[in-house]
């Protein structure tokens, strides 16, 4: 919709993994079972650029609100690297703490110490999915704005912190400031909310906001407002955006980029209009065929589903590409296709780029065959539990 | 004579700080085999609609005017027994919203879906018989009747729970949000088994979704809700083709697109009325871009072409 000229790359995760170990009991650990893990985000990798919007999608439980917490380090993080380019100031705290970004200016905030990831907090901030359960019931709106302001040190006097409150409350559209500022969260309706999340996160001028579900809670008359305002902001202050949806449509009006994420991996990635129009992967296929779009014909025709079964545990992940028990694709061509046979079930396809700025893990592009035969690209075959 | 009429219902809940009128003189109708969707956002009565339909309003809400008549029976006329004995379930039922995770959890799946045809007169073994085959309808294997509840997946418990709406039968099924907790692809397998119902057992469904998409799937009709009222009814032709009421049409132009150019969204400023206390006249006009002078009084509902309501003074001829 309002599309804007990128900017530099800000962001850059490599191979991210998290996964949550599960207990065992205790005859369990005497007779030396191995652990398990719930593999919620298993090596997925994608770069950010200034005022981009990128965005995950997928169904619940693939683990795209994991990753999203995950660059605020929210929850315990596996393996894997996260390289940022802070801002200058943040930079300077940063080196007067120890640390020292590479020639191009990136820290890797994955292995810093708590410490020193917390002036990074300023510059990576979220908006969550539920307005009515994210906002301090007990605290009015400008003490929870305030808060932020007091804790990353922004603002010398409280006049001076109420007015950056006051400026913020005008640029998410709550105007005018001073009638919003001493109400409580309960006066206000779904939509007031969820734009004083929004004037949270970005009171402190972050560089990256990760927006999870920010909309799917409010009612569809007002979505389109919030997301103005979101792409209103990413002009005003060059903010870049890791938006997590699992509504398609939304991602096409809003994202730059999208990844669809399937059971902890990125499955394919690309421009936001074309995959939606040109879906490369069996599983991108199956999710938007599954979606209503508001037409009256739709009531005539059952909906064809391109997919079978239900989503596996995220704990015993299927081997191979871990897509092949539900894939229609696998099983109409495993028969006619030696290749398709022997690797979709054994051998994890790898993301590659198969048209220009279009990457896909799937053995029906010959690129992706190409990558595995000749061994460019790692042959493990699925997650080890 | 149709299946379903209702006519100028109110539903009204008297709380200590006021009267909200959540459904405030609806009228409709239904016929055999019909199915009609009702959308609406949060907070528009439709889910009070359809629990007076059932009879179900929960305190301190009740029905204070208008009849709800199916075969021309006024049910609302009806004492609380009766309404139990022959209408609740016999004649129609309704998947609750979120009921998939109502499933009593100590109860094997069967034992929950054959309680009510136990009260209705059913041997045990009959019922039996009956859920298997229900649940063969909507499915499943039957083996799940052994099952409890944290066995199942979404999808599955939700199958359960539309099984459970047809036990005895009903002419009418109400589906209140059927979808919304669920995954696209399930969101879409569930909504394939209901058209399949609808068209094996000729069976009456009132859908009620926030979902203009959802909607499209299964409805016949549509009626658009806004603060307790019908602003606009049509068959889902008309209401998509030809928006009439400003609501609608900003209703439809709010929601993104799979497919086709990408047009900058609509919104509607503001937000719905205090159903304790709705503005005077339409009571969306202090919402509207179009409102004028004559939106201080009520509209009526206006037959604009054949089939095809619509509450505004736009279509009124003046």
């Amino acid at each position: 919709m309002y599309r804007v000229e990128l900017g530099e790359e800000i962001l850059k995760v490599q191979d991210l993994k998290v996964w949550f170990p599960l207990k065992r009991g205790v005859i369990g650990t005497i007779l030396g079972k191995p652990r398990l893990f719930v593999h919620a985000v298993d090596g997925i990798s994608f770069n950010l650029r200034r005022r981009e919007i990128f965005c995950l999608v997928g169904e619940s439980g693939c683990g795209k609100t994991t990753t999203g917490k995950a660059l605020l380090r929210l929850v315990p993080i596996y393996s894997g690297k996260a390289y940022f380019k802070p801002r200058k100031e943040t930079l300077a705290k940063l080196e007067n703490m120890g640390v020292t970004p590479d020639e191009n200016g990136f820290v890797e905030i994955f292995g810093l110490p708590e410490k020193k990831f917390k002036p990074l907090r300023r510059d990576i901030q979220m908006i969550y999915q539920d307005p009515y359960g994210s906002l301090n019931p007990r605290f009015r709106i400008k003490d929870i704005l305030e808060e932020v302001l007091i804790v990353h040190k922004i603002g010398e006097t409280k006049e001076e912190r109420l007015d950056i409150i006051e400026r913020v409350l005008e640029m998410v559209k709550l105007t005018p400031p001073s009638e919003f500022i001493n109400r409580f969260p309960h006066q206000l309706s779904g939509g007031q909310r969820q734009r004083v999340a929004i004037a949270r996160a970005i009171i402190a001028n972050p560089s990256i906001i990760v927006a999870d579900e920010p909309v799917s809670m409010l009612d569809v008359s007002i979505r389109a407002e919030i997301l103005e305002v979101l792409l209103n902001l990413r002009k005003l202050l060059d903010t870049s955006y890791i938006f997590i949806t699992h509504d398609l449509a939304i991602a096409r009006y809003i994202c730059d980029r999208i990844a669809v994420m399937y059971l902890g991996k990125i499955v394919e990635l690309g421009d936001a209009r074309d995959v939606i129009a040109d879906p490369l992967h069996p599983y991108t296929e199956a999710l938007i065929a599954a979606i209503p779009d508001p037409d009256p014909e739709n009531r005539k025709k059952l909906r064809d589903l391109k997919i079978k079964g239900e989503v596996p545990s995220p704990i015993f992940i299927p081997p191979g590409c871990r897509f092949h028990p539900r894939c229609v694709y696998y099983d109409q061509a495993k028969e006619r296709d030696r290749d398709i046979r022997d690797l979709c079930p054994s051998v994890e396809p790898p993301l590659a780029e198969v048209k220009p700025g279009r990457y896909v893990a799937c053995y029906k592009h010959e690129i992706v065959r190409q990558l595995v035969k000749s061994g460019v690209a790692p042959t493990q075959t699925g997650s080890s539990q | 004579m149709a299946l379903l009429e209702v006519e100028n219902l109110k539903t009204y809940f008297y709380t200590l700080r006021g009267v909200v009128r959540a459904v405030d003189g609806v009228s409709l109708t239904l016929e055999k085999g019909e199915t009609l969707g009702i959308v609406g956002e949060s907070g528009c009565g439709k889910s009070t609609l359809a629990w007076s339909l059932l009879r179900l309003v929960p305190p301190p809400g009740r029905i204070v005017d208008g009849s709800i008549r199916i075969d021309g029976q006024d049910i609302t006329k009806m004492s609380e027994s009766e309404v139990r004995r022959k209408i609740r379930w016999r004649r129609i039922s309704m998947i609750f919203q979120g009921a998939m995770n109502a499933l009593n959890p100590v109860y094997k799946v069967g034992e929950q879906i054959i309680e009510p045809m136990l009260l209705h007169g059913y041997s045990k073994k009959e019922a039996m018989e009956k859920a298997a085959e229900l649940i063969k309808a909507v499915g499943l294997p039957t083996s799940i009747l052994d099952r409890y509840p944290h066995e199942l997946s979404g999808g599955q418990k939700q199958r359960v729970v539309i099984a459970m709406s047809l036990v005895l039968d009903p002419d009418i099924v109400i589906a209140d949000e059927p979808t919304t907790a669920l995954d696209v692809v399930v969101q879409a397998q569930i909504l394939n088994l209901m058209k399949k119902l609808h068209w094996e057992r000729k069976m009456s469904i009132i859908l009620i979704t926030h979902d203009l998409g959802v909607v499209t799937e299964l409805s016949e009709k549509i009626a658009v809700m806004y603060a307790g009222k019908i602003v606009e009814f049509g068959t889902a032709d008309q209401i998509f083709q030809n928006p009439l009421h400003p609501y609608t049409q900003a209703l439809i132009r709010a929601v993104p697109r799979l497919k086709g150019d990408i047009h900058k969204l609509e919104y509607i400023p503001g937000s719905p009325p205090d159903l304790r206390n709705p503005p005077p006249g339409c009571r969306f006009a202090p919402r509207c871009k179009m409102a004028f002078e004559m939106c201080d009084k009520e509209p009526p509902l206006i037959e604009h072409e054949k089939g095809h309501y619509v509450a505004c003074w736009l279509y009124a001829k003046r």
